[in-house]
């Protein structure tokens, strides 16, 4: 950079008049286009998912508009499951809940086991990815561990915490934890040479090291886990729910089932899917803020 | 043991692959006085980078010792602060916070936080770099990255530098302009340089003596040319000087005419 400075020293006056003279450019787009133009550019963005979702629509309208049809239309769906669409407020007795309640419930115990999961995983993760004897110590039962289905696990737990919902957070932990342990020691033992260099010459404790080299270099890697965790969590609390009762969205898909009311678990569904999508969305987001400069080294 | 500031007594280097034993560097011994601006030149694969790694105490020699003002250094340290090639600036830091890493660690518990902070800044001054404080090294030119490491090794007061050819990734008007600027800290702050260099140019430019290394494998220093040529010197002077001429002459010699590089030497 100095040394152009240096080169263009001789022309000082005509660098700033560039600068300007696109400013007021921009300034000019600001004040006419941008409205129209932004318009424009969501709507090309938004028209294809429009356009794909009422092709769906209507072909699950065809499909299911028989009187005799096991499920029900789109519009059979709206009709009877109203209620449940538009009170998810609604608060009642036992488990009769508004939809919002029962996504709270859930939420609640996935934010509790998946937290825990993330630091107890980090923590190992961050044991296997440093220590030579650690991975060969835990890296194999890891490995077979992480093939048990989450639901396999609910029995066990729930012998252990004769109790639905430690038992439904265990799950959530059990499941969300491989991933995270995985991702960071990979994302550890690929912290480059230089950088533990760095850190040798500076004389870094163990735990500066941890604080100032290890999770900032690790950092990409780690949100890769957890964002998988975070996926893995929410498919595994709608089945453990099933199972253990209480309020949570997945008992009241089960719920619904055994009453029969089927266009109720199509609205649950749908719930659920819009709601992983913007958990996983969120562990991204989190994932962009704190890892902002360690893309590009 | 000598009397000298930084001394390297016997070094002998040699790598282990199974039953492969490959030396790398057999029986070097030099001696550094305070202040003293040394390059080692060689051929790629030569074990300069491995002669300052040791220096350094990042590598540790198979026999010998380094002694610096008096005391063995075997460990990694502050007082041995290392500019890497590839800078190896930490992303997710400023340039600021890179070098203050460095100072906190190294005057902690000496200096006042303002102090550290003026102290960061400082040295920022010193290699024009305080303007982009607050930028990511994504965000600088690689010569701007480069001058940023350089302000991190020389925040922590080292008791000598050492440059892993500092300047070997950058392009030639960038190199010229950060060896004039290192020419001047070394002019400011008279400290004691180890440079690992592959360019004549640079070597002759900036040193008081230029370390010759003979080819690897079990590389050695073949000769110390010293540069009698007064400071602060001018590139563009230098360039008809005839002290000059001659150094660069006796290099050139030595390394194309009795060490030509051979290639797949096994």
């Amino acid at each position: 950079m100095s040394v152009t400075n240096l080169k263009l020293k001789d022309q000082p006056a005509s660098r700033p008049a560039a600068p300007v003279i696109a400013f007021t450019r921009s300034v000019k787009q600001a004040g006419s286009r941008p409205l129209l133009a932004r318009l424009a550019a969501g709507a090309a963005n938004v028209a294809p998912l429009i356009v794909t979702l009422s092709l769906i629509l209507i072909a699950w309208q065809i499909i299911c508009s028989a009187p005799d049809s096991s499920l029900p239309s789109p519009t059979r769906v709206l009709e009877e499951s109203w209620e449940l669409i538009a009170h998810p407020f609604y608060v009642g007795q036992g488990v009769d809940q508004g939809l919002f309640w029962h996504i709270a419930a859930s939420l609640q115990r996935v934010a509790i086991g998946y937290a825990l999961a993330a630091v107890v995983g980090i923590a190992l993760g961050a044991l296997v990815g440093q220590s030579q004897l650690a991975m060969r110590g835990l890296d194999p039962i890891f490995q077979v561990l992480r093939t048990v289905p989450p639901l396999a696990w609910l029995p066990l737990s729930l012998a252990a915490f004769q109790d639905g919902t430690p038992s439904a957070i265990f799950v959530i932990f059990i499941t969300a934890i491989w991933p995270i342990i995985i991702n960071t020691a990979v994302g550890i033992r690929n912290i480059p040479q230089d950088y533990q260099n760095v850190a040798k010459v500076l004389r870094l404790n163990a735990f500066e090291y941890f604080g100032k080299i290890m999770l900032p270099a690790a950092a990409p890697y780690i949100f890769t886990g957890l964002r998988i965790g975070i996926g893995l969590s929410w498919l595994a609390i709608v089945a453990a729910e099933m199972l253990i009762g209480g309020v949570g969205i997945g008992f009241f898909i089960w719920d619904a089932w055994n009453s029969s009311l089927i266009s109720d678990i199509i609205v649950a569904l749908i719930y659920v899917g819009i709601v992983g999508f913007f958990l996983d969305r969120l562990i991204a987001l989190v994932g962009r803020v704190v890892t902002r400069g360690t893309a590009t080294a | 043991m000598t009397k000298s500031y930084l001394s390297l007594e016997l070094i002998d280097k040699s790598f282990e692959r199974g039953n492969v034993r490959t030396e790398v560097l057999k029986q070097v011994s030099l001696s550094v006085d305070k202040g003293e601006f040394i390059s080692i030149i060689g051929h790629s694969g030569c074990g300069k980078s491995t002669l300052l790694n040791i220096v350094a105490g990042l590598t540790q020699a198979t026999t010998g010792v380094v002694l610096l003002d008096g005391r063995v250094a075997d460990e990694p340290g502050p007082d041995r602060a290392v500019v890497f090639q590839n800078h190896s600036l930490l992303p997710w830091l400023t340039v600021y916070e890179n070098v203050r890493l460095g100072v906190d660690k190294v005057f902690g518990s000496t200096k006042s936080k303002a102090e550290r902070h003026e102290w960061t800044m400082r040295n920022l001054e010193l290699v024009q770099m305080a303007h982009a404080g607050d930028k990511r090294p994504s965000e600088v030119s690689g010569g701007m990255k480069q001058r940023v490491g350089i302000a991190r090794a020389l925040a922590m007061e080292p008791k000598v530098l050492l440059l892993d050819e500092p300047f070997g990734a950058l392009d030639a008007l960038t190199r010229a302009h950060l060896q004039d600027q290192v020419m001047q800290i070394h002019a400011e702050l008279g400290n004691t340089v180890l440079m690992i260099t592959h360019d004549v140019d640079e070597a002759v430019l900036l040193s008081d003596r230029i370390v010759m290394m003979t080819n690897g494998p079990s590389a050695r220093i073949g000769e110390i040319l010293a540069v009698p040529l007064a400071r602060p010197r001018r590139r563009i002077e230098l360039a008809a000087d005839r002290t000059y001429l001659k150094c660069r002459e006796a290099v050139l010699k030595f390394l194309y005419e009795r060490h030509r590089f051979v290639e797949a030497a096994e």
